[in-house]
């Protein structure tokens, strides 16, 4: 299994003081697959994500991406090996504009090449249907413009991993679907997706396979139908 | 402002700067347009760190302070010439500053502000205890009589301030342009975001606290021989911290220019305020002057411009339709 893994989670610790928020959590996520984390609300999702994308170092345990121990390399070297994330609360840099956003990643994580950074930059901001906003603040931005700058400046890091932290919260039905469309867009550009989502709905669409967690153990993994008949993940939904 | 029109703003600067010295005479005027240049450095320093990255430092005096006594201990020891003064006063500055940096970086936001007060207060400490360089009681210096090309030693000063001014302006207006400020920027913005980005963040930020040390040692290490008399109370003053950090603020702290206008224009209303008033009311005018710049023109000066050009622009705009 770990063979063909592209991210490879071994038994991931974390602590925070005397509360364990991961206990050896393991995962695998294949190259090109699209893969979805759900829990409650607290079961340790977020904090996998500190932990993966190296906000957060581990306690214990090992991440393996693309063959290379990753553990305890800083957060900016595993953007540069091609692991991006966007936050579940937007943290634009406010004091700069929508393109200016975008060209942080570029001229960092992009590898870089100076000429045609700006072209590259209006290309995602296209895709995401923000081309028009390139030249605003980006602290004037409205919500859903806030999430789809989030997914576009973690595009502009050229991810190969893209971890997208909650990209859907509080948006309406439509937007919902304006940003699983933009996700099944990257997918198809051959980006590996990893999606940590409330809205049941729009991870068992996307989603190939999926990771339920609760109180920081890993309680299921399969298919999205698997999942839903899952009695374990329904009691740690609804309780007994 | 290009590359071009900067540098030959720099060599006008200077340029008149010379020239200044071959027309006036009276000596006060050396001795408070140092002072202003001093504040201009300070404050250019003081922005890359505080300004630019968004770490609000309150040990400038540390800073400034250990470049004068690294001048004093070379002088005592060595007779070292001025230029050696500077080079040892800015490397010592900037290991301090890369020290602090290693040190308390990790901390964020007001607990990193009260570390470097604490540093002033340590090596303020450490230098009350230390008899070579004069201990509590000071020590006098002999300036040179006379410089070379320059004749009067203090026009001599007053001319070095000048170029390190300038050096320290053109280094923040580099930084400005460079990929260190756009990351330094982010850093400001969104720390967890920028390091997310790939933006080195410890590795940026340990930049921004050396050069701002380098720059903070250079101003303080002509200052033995400016004054003659080194004492810890006047090197370690209060007066160091708060306008290193009232100058960017007022000014604007989000570009180089902010800074420079700050200290000409709070260092000059300073040294007037020094011999029309007294000079204990400085720190009183300074201090009304910040909290009415917070309270109605956050941004600085700069910013109120940008605001209200920006403001100008609609209505003619609109008048225009």
């Amino acid at each position: 299994m770990s063979a063909e893994a592209f991210l490879d989670v071994q038994g991931v610790t974390k602590r925070f003081g005397g509360f364990q928020a991961l206990s050896a959590v393991s995962l695998q996520v294949r190259q090109g697959e699209r893969f979805g984390l759900i829990g409650p609300n607290g079961s340790g999702k977020t904090t996998l994500i500190n932990c993966i994308s190296g906000t957060l170092r581990t306690d214990g345990g090992r991440i393996v991406f693309a063959d290379q121990d990753i553990t305890t390399l800083p957060a900016h070297r595993r953007t540069r090996l091609g692991i991006a994330r966007s936050f579940q609360i937007p943290k634009p840099f406010t004091s700069m504009t929508v393109l200016q956003n975008l060209m942080i990643p570029i001229e960092y994580a992009g590898r870089g090449h100076r000429d045609g950074v700006v072209d590259e930059a209006m290309g995602i901001l296209g895709l995401m249907g923000l081309a028009a906003k390139a030249h605003v603040p980006s602290a004037a931005l409205t919500q859903i413009e806030m999430r789809k700058l989030e997914l576009a400046r973690a595009m502009a890091a050229r991810p190969r991993l893209l971890v997208s932290d909650e990209a859907m919260a509080g948006l309406s039905s439509t937007e919902v679907d304006d940003i699983l469309a933009i996700l099944f867009e990257l997918n198809q550009r051959g980006i590996t997706i990893v999606m940590i989502e409330h809205i049941m709905r729009a991870v068992m669409r996307f989603s190939e396979r999926i990771a339920v967690l609760d109180a920081g153990e890993k309680i299921a993994e399969g298919g999205p139908d698997e999942i839903l008949a899952d009695k374990r993940v329904e009691k740690a939904y609804l309780g007994e | 402002m290009g590359a071009r029109s900067f540098g030959a703003v720099a060599l006008a600067v200077v340029v008149a700067g010379l020239a200044v010295t071959r027309v006036l005479d009276n000596q006060y005027y050396y001795f408070a347009g140092y002072v202003v240049l001093q504040y201009v450095v300070l404050a250019t320093a003081w922005n890359i760190l505080g300004g630019y990255t968004g770490y609000v430092n309150f040990g400038t005096p540390a800073f400034f302070a250990l470049g004068a006594y690294t001048a004093v201990v070379l002088i005592q020891s060595l007779k070292a010439p001025l230029a050696i003064q500077l080079v040892a006063g800015a490397i010592i500055s900037g290991l301090l500053g890369l020290a602090l940096g290693y040190l308390t970086l990790r901390l964020r936001g007001v607990f990193f502000s009260i570390a470097t007060l604490a540093l002033a207060v340590v090596l303020q400490t450490m230098f009350i205890n230390w008899e070579y360089t004069g201990g509590a009681r000071g020590i006098t210096l002999v300036r040179p009589a006379s410089a070379p090309l320059f004749g009067n030693y203090v026009q001599f000063l007053f001319v070095v301030m000048l170029g390190l001014a300038v050096l320290a302006v053109a280094t923040a207006w580099w930084i400005e342009r460079s990929w260190i400020g756009r990351g330094l920027t982010a850093i400001r913005d969104n720390e967890e975001a920028a390091e997310c980005m790939g933006v080195p963040t410890l590795r940026l930020k340990l930049v921004a606290t050396t050069v701002s040390g380098v720059l903070m040692g250079l101003a303080g290490a002509p200052f033995p021989y400016y004054v003659t008399f080194v004492e810890p109370t006047s090197v370690f003053d209060l007066n160091y911290a708060v306008n290193s950090l009232a100058m960017p603020m007022i000014g604007g702290s989000t570009t180089w220019i902010g800074p420079v206008i700050g200290a000409v224009l709070l260092g000059t209303a300073q040294q007037i305020a020094t011999v029309t008033i007294s000079s204990a009311l400085n720190l009183l005018l300074v201090g009304l002057i910040l909290v009415a710049f917070v309270i109605l023109a956050p941004e600085g000066i700069v910013g109120l411009v940008q605001r209200l050009a920006r403001r100008s622009g609609e209505r003619t705009r609109r008048s225009g339709v």
